[in-house]
């Protein structure tokens, strides 16, 4: 793939010496990774079989309440990257509207939604509040970027044609833009949600809310066959919304 | 009716695409704007209703300076200004009826356009002008589902749906086979005489244009260099807005088109 | 879409009349359910603290400001044990994606009915289970550490890069393949001859794309105990170092930044 064979042995060389130093200050306990067998043997054996009765009332609080921060954060955020992303698009606003737009998606998109649910929680307190605020925030980041970067890419003759007719901005919108980016935003949409379900189990390892607090509850008290139960019903639910949306997204096309 | 006054463009890469053009096109007349690709022949109508900002000079549309409006002046003057492109420039997930209507954009606000209640009466003149190009079946299909002349032809009903008084056309053929461009040449100079519009025809099409066109005007890097009936387009013309190349067989052949056009006429 | 004829007027709406019903039945569910959700986080809220939030969150930025510039000079090392848990686990996940996205390719897989399902369920367990979900239980067998994170990118990744991959594999030219089995090639030839080359640039992409994103996700893995800068983001959080939190941040903006500008790179080269 590479012509130049000198770049191509270099690229071998410097990919081994990264390897090697990387190992080599990689500080592992062989011993404790060595002894990591049986006790892996044993964590996971100790996952079986999923226990769904004893700890069902917090599993189906914690699920429910994960999907409630989903659905409202998705939304949420859908909402609220609409006009960021609009002010985002290079092809559509002014220079100072987006860069200021720019920078809030890039810091919105950067830190992990774990980071922001920690800072959430300090400012807004415990609970499902703070997880569904990071949600939303993460979503806004992920949502708007890819919602300007559609709109830089649409078909500028067909916009330009809208504008020639005396229409106004927006009307402009709804007719040259959003016919144009509609139906590829609605399959992201259906994806964020996805992904907010999934992050939503861990926001509440911080305390952000939702499942992530019962799994680390199961954690601390060793009670892995309940944990395994958790992860099994997220599973499930992850490819119950895949398969609904891989069908939503057909309906749409 | 159009007046064009030391018309200039220059890119921000420093390009002058316009050098300073005047121009006059009185109303009904049908004039062909002929060049070679990077004439300016796409900038200068893209300047006229400012979807391209001129650097500097005048342009009047009926005694309206264009170059000076605001926002609602200028969306006001572009209602008058009906434009049809190259590749066809429908939005493609829309369907045929609500391109043609979108020509109404400019009168109709905002929330009768977003739910898509236009007025009756341009329901009406929707369907008529549908009917008048022969695709009133195919009012509710997807725009993306025509072939590229019934594109054009819907177009079209889009550009004069606004009640334009004057006509921009940006290389109607371009994306045409032959047959189908001077069809598409006869539908919209038929137009033009039915409604008494102006018009401003870019094509690089030298045989078309003297077969439609009652008046030709050769653009070559950003200047005029001819300005004047169809038939005065000799070899020397020709070279001197496209370059050296042998003319002759290009205006052989247009004669003898047109003896046959008129017979069939 | 509709083309009513009203006495002798064609009328023309957008849709018909129960098109139009079942969108504004579509609307209005939508609009409950979320209206429900909002109900019911906000019963489980404290607005108190929410209304106090602004003041806390000015607080808290003048705690955060100015940053610790000195303290940039820990941060090199967690940093660099970032980059590797990033790196290294991206690496193993590519080792082990490989044979599951040939699995699950419906072209390519040994068998539709016992293998691909099997393949599948790898997949989708190894995608919805979150980087940190896997370090959790990675550090109780593994302790904490570096090696912990490494093997947690590592399985969180698999899904991923299998998922593109295999639909990838399924998008293949198949008349290529046809055309190195007519020859005569064995199974493995027929792989490395008429569908390695195919998909290998879509491979590629992938590994990158994948890398970018795992950067982004080593960074917080030290919160439970497995290694990179989150270790030191997580203790000085406790420790209420802000001066310290900011620099961090600022350490992994700029990471992250860096690392997005490299994949892009790499992919606009490949590709």
């Amino acid at each position: 793939m590479i012509a130049n064979p000198w770049l191509r042995h270099g690229l071998w060389l410097g990919a081994a010496v990264y390897l090697a130093l990387a190992l080599g200050t990689m500080d592992v306990n062989w011993g404790r990774v060595a002894e990591g067998f049986p006790r892996g043997r044993d964590f996971v054996a100790s996952f079986f079989p999923p226990d769904f009765t004893s700890r069902w009332d917090s599993i189906l609080e914690g699920i429910l309440e994960s999907l409630w921060m989903t659905v409202i954060s998705t939304v949420a955020g859908i909402v609220l990257s609409v006009p960021v992303g609009l002010g985002a698009a290079r092809n559509l606003s002014i220079k100072p509207v987006y860069y200021a737009c720019r920078a809030i998606l890039a810091v919105s998109r950067t830190f992990p939604e774990i980071i922001l649910a920690i800072f959430c929680v300090k400012l807004f307190g415990f609970g499902p509040f703070a997880g569904f605020l990071a949600l939303s925030i993460a979503t806004i980041g992920f949502y708007g970027k890819l919602l300007a970067e559609d709109i830089e890419d649409m078909d500028p003759v067909q916009a330009e044609a809208i504008k020639a007719t005396g229409a106004g901005w927006f009307q402009w919108l709804n007719y040259a833009v959003q016919p144009q980016v509609m139906p590829r935003m609605i399959g992201l949409g259906l994806y964020r949600f996805d992904i907010n379900f999934r992050e939503s189990a861990v926001v509440g390892i911080v305390g952000g809310g939702g499942i992530g607090a019962t799994l680390l509850t199961a954690f601390d008290r060793y009670e892995y066959s309940s944990a395994a139960a958790i992860l099994l019903v997220i599973i499930f639910i992850v490819m119950a919304v895949e398969y609904t949306s891989g069908y939503i997204r057909r309906w749409v096309q | 009716m159009l007046r064009i006054e030391n018309l200039v463009k220059q890119y921000r890469t420093g390009d002058k695409a316009l050098k300073g053009i005047s121009l006059e096109v009185p109303v009904g007349q049908v004039m062909a704007l002929i060049g070679p690709s990077g004439a300016g022949k796409s900038t200068l109508i893209r300047c006229v209703n400012r979807l391209v900002e001129p650097s500097s000079g005048k342009i009047f549309l009926d005694g309206t300076e264009l170059t000076g409006l605001g926002i609602g002046g200028l969306r006001r003057a572009r209602r008058r200004m009906g434009m049809i492109f190259q590749e066809y420039a429908l939005v493609e997930r829309l369907s045929v009826m609500e391109n043609v209507l979108s020509g109404r954009l400019g009168y109709v606000g905002f929330w009768r356009s977003w739910w898509r209640r236009f007025p009756q009466s341009d329901v009406q003149e929707a369907f008529r002008l549908l009917e008048r190009v022969g695709l009133d079946h195919m009012a509710d299909k997807r725009a993306d589902e025509l072939s590229g002349g019934q594109r054009q032809r819907v177009g079209i009903c889009r550009a004069l749906i606004q009640n334009p008084s004057l006509l921009l056309v940006d290389e109607p053929t371009a994306s045409l086979d032959p047959k189908t461009s001077r069809q598409i040449m006869r539908l919209i100079c038929e137009l033009c005489d039915e409604r008494q519009l102006a018009a401003i025809i870019n094509i690089h099409d030298v045989q078309l244009a003297q077969m439609f066109a009652r008046r030709v005007v050769g653009l070559q890097l950003g200047e005029i260099v001819y300005d004047g009936p169809p038939d005065g387009l000799d070899a020397e013309v020709l070279t001197r807005i496209y370059g050296e190349e042998d003319w002759e067989a290009t205006i052989g052949k247009v004669d003898a088109e047109d003896e046959e056009n008129g017979e069939a006429a | 879409m509709s083309v009513v004829t009203k006495g002798d007027v064609p009328v023309w709406r957008r849709r018909t009349t129960p098109e139009q019903y079942f969108i504004w039945l579509a609307w209005l569910v939508g609009t409950a359910i979320t209206v429900y959700c909002w109900k019911l986080i906000s019963d489980k809220t404290l607005w108190i603290f929410v209304e106090d939030a602004p003041r806390q969150a000015a607080d808290m930025a003048s705690r955060m400001s100015p940053p610790a510039w000195s303290y940039m000079s820990k941060l090199w090392i967690p940093l660099w044990d970032t980059l590797n848990i990033a790196t290294l686990g991206t690496a193993i996940s590519i080792v082990l994606a490989v044979p599951v996205a040939f699995c699950a390719a419906r072209n390519t897989t040994p068998s539709v009915l016992f293998v691909r399902p099997v393949a599948l369920f790898i997949i989708v367990s190894s995608r919805s289970i979150n980087s940190l979900l896997w370090a959790l239980m990675l550090v109780t067998i593994l302790g904490p550490g570096v090696f912990a994170g490494v093997v947690a990118i590592g399985l969180r990744s698999i899904g991923f890069v299998a998922k593109l991959l295999y639909e990838a594999i399924e998008e293949i030219d198949a008349s290529q393949v046809e055309a190195v089995t007519a020859t005569g090639a064995s199974g493995a030839q027929v792989l490395t001859y008429g569908i390695v080359p195919q998909v290998l640039p879509a491979f590629a992409g992938i590994s990158v794309f994948r890398w970018d994103i795992n950067i982004r996700e080593s960074t917080v893995l030290g919160l439970v105990g497995a290694g990179g800068i989150g270790l030191q983001l997580d203790a000085s959080i406790n420790t209420l170092a802000w001066t310290q939190v900011s620099m961090i941040l600022l350490a992994i903006l700029a990471t992250v930044i860096v690392s997005e500008w490299v994949s892009a790179k790499i992919r606009h080269a490949i590709i």
